[in-house]
């Protein structure tokens, strides 16, 4: 798992059959710093993240498992919204 | 298994409810030698009790963490399942250690 910041949602009104009424969110890999690492990446949103918002996000199999309806193809899913960051308060 | 070190802890009430009561760290892998040797990512402490600066083991594989947590459906993928005291050996003799 991994931080992320939260850039802006993603629309999609055609997709796979299991993804409808699911939220996606284009985000942007952070360090430990709160510097981006990489390119952005789109993930299901599972806990009600919003734009600025540094989540865990988690990758490949496990971000499936992260929805109800698990047997969808998912690689990335937002998992959590960070407080606290060691003395980083957000 | 990888070898990391603990960077900080990381808190968020917001979370998926099979994190529920669990410990977050960031933690960075590290090499024999204790150098930093990849990106910082997020796992999840148990029973270890790990702090900021100590070096852990950490399974980095799903279906290993899920068998940890006895939770089939956790979306998890790192666990710190080790605190490490001591590496011995050619890559780390030279190396002074905590």
């Amino acid at each position: 798992m991994f931080l992320g910041k939260v850039l802006g949602p993603v629309v999609a009104t055609q997709k796979y059959d299991g993804l409808s009424g699911i939220r996606f969110y284009l985000f942007q890999p952070i360090d430990e710093n709160f510097n981006s690492i990489g390119d952005p990446m789109v993930a299901v949103d599972t806990v009600g993240a919003r734009e600025e918002d540094v989540v865990m996000w988690v990758a490949s199999r496990e971000a499936a498992l992260a929805l109800e309806n698990w047997f969808v193809p998912i690689d990335a899913a937002i998992v959590g919204i960070v407080d606290h960051c060691g003395d980083k308060t957000l | 298994m990888i070898l990391a070190k603990v960077l900080d802890s990381v808190v968020a009430s917001q979370k998926h409810k099979s994190f529920e009561g669990r410990r977050i760290f960031i933690v960075q892998p590290v090499d024999a030698k204790l150098k930093v040797s990849g990106t910082a990512f997020l796992a999840f402490d148990d029973d270890i009790r790990a702090g900021p600066g100590d070096i852990v083991l950490i399974c980095r594989e799903g279906n290993g963490c899920r068998q940890i947590w006895n939770d089939k459906m956790a979306p998890v993928n790192s666990v710190i399942v080790g605190f490490v005291d001591e590496i011995t050996g050619p890559l780390s003799k030279l190396v002074p250690f905590l």
